[in-house]
């Protein structure tokens, strides 16, 4: 097995899929030649020629519609949206056209395309570049999330979302792309959509979160177990739609307390959408309300105050002190 | 400056005609090579559209039809069009293309099950290239272009066409469109109908553009600026991008210049607020039934019993429609779960199983 950083886990599940099937195709801003502004698809053209890895004209919402015409026509595209900022630029191509595919035509046209874009905070981006807008996506019914926190999910999610004959839209945390290497398998293996993943157990408290939050909320959970014992369950979405809901409340009988840990801004979203089913579904566990730690409801920040903005360790570590002793 | 006075201009900006008003041949070095069958064949399609129309209308008066939006006036454009296309060719039709679609061989009741709100109206049968009609009203300018590079990687001599009015061309996804099917020489063809309104919006406050052909200059790829109540100009046009499609030289731009009768949809707007009855008569003299008509009957090739058969003929057609589309088992919203998609979510489950329970009883 190879240590891989996130970003080349990203881009061998992409080798895999153009390798295996010959409909899938890569196209996006500068991911030809360049091989992306990331890398991510970094040799991908020159293995598979200009035919499957090309370039597009820089105009996201031309991207979107090539995806969705090329996905009704037997392809199945992984499109690049440069930045998740981006994204309203070609969120009708997602929203109103590709989610729409297989029920506007009662399931004779699917619409099997993956929009990959990175997202996230803590690397000093300019506006409209590092921005949560995942809880956008989630309310857009037909649409799957996916948001990987490690190089090995990012691997076999990838590659299930591509062989997923419904849109995908997959988020890769900036943050993630290059910050450590784990040991990812060689050739194909994939990793259930829907499916969370219990990254560490525990039996006082369970943490909820994704992407580069896990990281963070592992963190928090060692300073806490170390500070006065409590034992910490965090759970990896791994997959934002749909949610793994069984998962979170089977933990949450368990342990009585929870709290949602999100990059994004608190109102709305991934962490009010998960409140909102624990309370449907297992209220009567609660030893304390669930509380979130989330970013304020701002635009995101100005670089030199993003480091302030996002949630850290301190701020849920604060969080489970709450539910803890409520 | 109208479009009615458009279609008159001189120069570069002459639209191409080959039928006069009169039905007299003004290009005949551009006729397109039709048999006495194809041509009968184009004027029987026009004439069944305006019955189809007509009974389209008054069904949505007495409430058994929902949203229309009336095509009269434009049946040569539409017509011509889609006639110049093989069946392997694929279409992606704003909400005003029905007739195109059901020329290419979707089925008559199933647009009016679309036009009820009827999920049986979006499906499409298999082999059949079209795709549902298009809301925003130019998305389908960049799916196209999807479409095309699909039978392009695949050696295919295909095309896609897709339809638009003249409101369309302001929006980015137009330009969006034409810019990806220059780069990648895409065998697209852009179909714009230009009636001279987006609802009540005239063409002069649409754009300062002459014309929406020229707008083809600046993505490289060809254009074509026609007249589009001139059935021979259309199938002309059409056919030509079509070879340079299939030839490997890329996309076209047809403008068609046209005109509805009718209001823009049956919901409630109004044309007399927005245009006046001399624009209306004016355009009329340049009917395209008309207009075809005197050509076929110059060449022996219709007379007043034809005609009478193909009304009868429409109007049957759409009796026999609306009963099956009457016929359909009513839509449950349990089924639209079904296909939000390939494997329901368990979130998405529970609420079938909450519908299932109401629409059962």
């Amino acid at each position: 097995m190879a240590q891989m950083t996130m970003v080349q886990a990203i881009t061998d599940a992409m080798r895999v899929e153009l390798k295996r099937d010959e409909t899938v195709v890569v196209f996006g801003e500068d991911v030809g030649n360049n091989g992306g502004v990331f890398r991510a698809t970094e040799g991908l053209q020159s293995e598979f020629g200009e035919q499957r890895v090309f370039d597009t004209p820089l105009a996201e919402s031309g991207i979107g519609g090539l995806a969705v015409g090329l996905s009704i026509n037997g392809f199945r595209p992984v499109a690049e949206i440069q930045f998740f900022g981006f994204v309203f630029e070609t969120f009708d191509a997602i929203a109103s056209q590709a989610t729409r595919m297989r029920y506007r035509s009662g399931g004779r046209f699917t619409s099997p395309v993956t929009f990959r874009s990175p997202f996230g905070g803590g690397v000093k981006t300019p506006e409209l570049h590092a921005d949560s807008l995942e809880g956008l996506m989630l309310q857009t019914p037909g649409l799957k999330v996916v948001i990987p926190s490690n190089p090995y999910d990012a691997k076999g999610l990838l590659i299930s979302a591509i062989r997923d004959n419904d849109p995908v839209v997959f988020l890769e945390h900036m943050k993630l792309y290059r910050s450590f290497r784990q040991e990812v398998p060689e050739g194909e293996y994939t990793i259930p959509l829907g499916k969370a993943n219990i990254v560490k157990e525990g039996s006082d408290v369970t943490i909820i979160t994704y992407g580069a939050m896990v990281h963070t909320s592992l963190k928090a959970a060692e300073e806490i177990e170390k500070a006065r014992g409590a034992k910490v369950e965090v759970i990896d979405l791994r997959t934002i739609s749909p949610l793994d809901i069984d998962t979170i409340v089977e933990s949450v009988k368990k342990t009585n307390r929870a709290i949602v840990v999100q990059e994004a801004q608190k109102t709305s979203g991934v962490a009010a959408e998960i409140i909102a089913q624990i309370n449907e579904r297992a209220i009567l566990h609660l030893e304390a309300p669930v509380l979130r730690v989330t970013a304020p409801d701002t635009v995101y920040p100005f670089a030199t105050a993003e480091d302030v903005w996002l949630p850290d360790v301190k701020r849920v570590v604060d969080g489970l002190t709450q539910v803890l002793d409520f | 400056m109208s479009v009615s006075t458009a279609v008159e201009q001189t120069g570069n900006n002459t639209p191409l005609q080959i039928l006069a008003p009169d039905g007299t041949v003004v290009r005949p070095d551009l006729m397109p090579k039709l048999s006495d069958d194809e041509l009968r064949e184009l004027m029987r399609k026009m004439v069944f559209t305006r019955v189809w129309d007509q009974r389209a209308i008054s069904l949505n008066r007495q409430g058994r039809l929902g949203f229309y939006a009336p095509v009269a006036g434009q049946e040569a454009s539409m017509i011509g069009s889609e006639g110049a296309l093989s069946k392997e060719d694929f279409i992606l039709p704003s909400y005003r293309d029905i007739p195109q679609m059901v020329w290419h061989g979707y089925p008559m009741h199933k647009a009016f099950l679309y036009s009820r709100g009827h999920i049986e109206g979006g499906r499409i049968p298999e082999g059949v290239n079209v795709l549902m009609p298009q809301i925003i009203i130019a998305a389908q300018c960049t799916q196209a272009t999807g479409v095309a590079m699909g039978y392009k990687l695949r050696g295919e001599k295909r095309v896609a066409i897709n339809y638009f009015g003249d409101g369309a061309t302001s929006q980015g996804d137009f330009y969006e469109g034409m810019n990806f099917a220059g780069v990648y020489k895409l065998p697209v063809i852009f179909f714009s109908q230009n009636n001279g309104y987006a609802i009540s919006l005239p063409f002069e406050k649409q754009t300062a553009s002459e014309n929406i052909a020229v707008k083809a200059v600046a993505a490289g790829i060809a254009s074509e600026r026609i007249d589009g109540m001139d059935i021979l100009a259309v199938y002309y046009a059409v056919q030509k991008a079509k070879e340079r499609g299939v030839n490997g030289e890329g996309a076209t731009l047809i403008e068609a210049l046209t005109y509805r009768y009718g209001p823009h949809t049956m919901a409630g707007d109004d044309p007399t607020r927005y245009r006046t009855g001399e624009e209306q008569s004016e355009w009329e003299l340049n009917d395209p039934l008309i207009r075809f008509r005197k050509f076929l009957e110059g060449k022996g090739l219709w007379s007043e019993k034809d005609e009478e058969a193909v009304i009868e003929e429409a109007k049957q057609a759409v009796a026999d429609a609306i009963k099956k589309a009457d016929e359909t088992p009513k839509m449950k919203v349990s089924e639209l779960i079904d296909v939000m998609f390939e494997t329901l979510p368990p979130a998405l489950e529970e609420q079938k199983a909450e519908y299932l329970a109401k629409e059962s009883k």
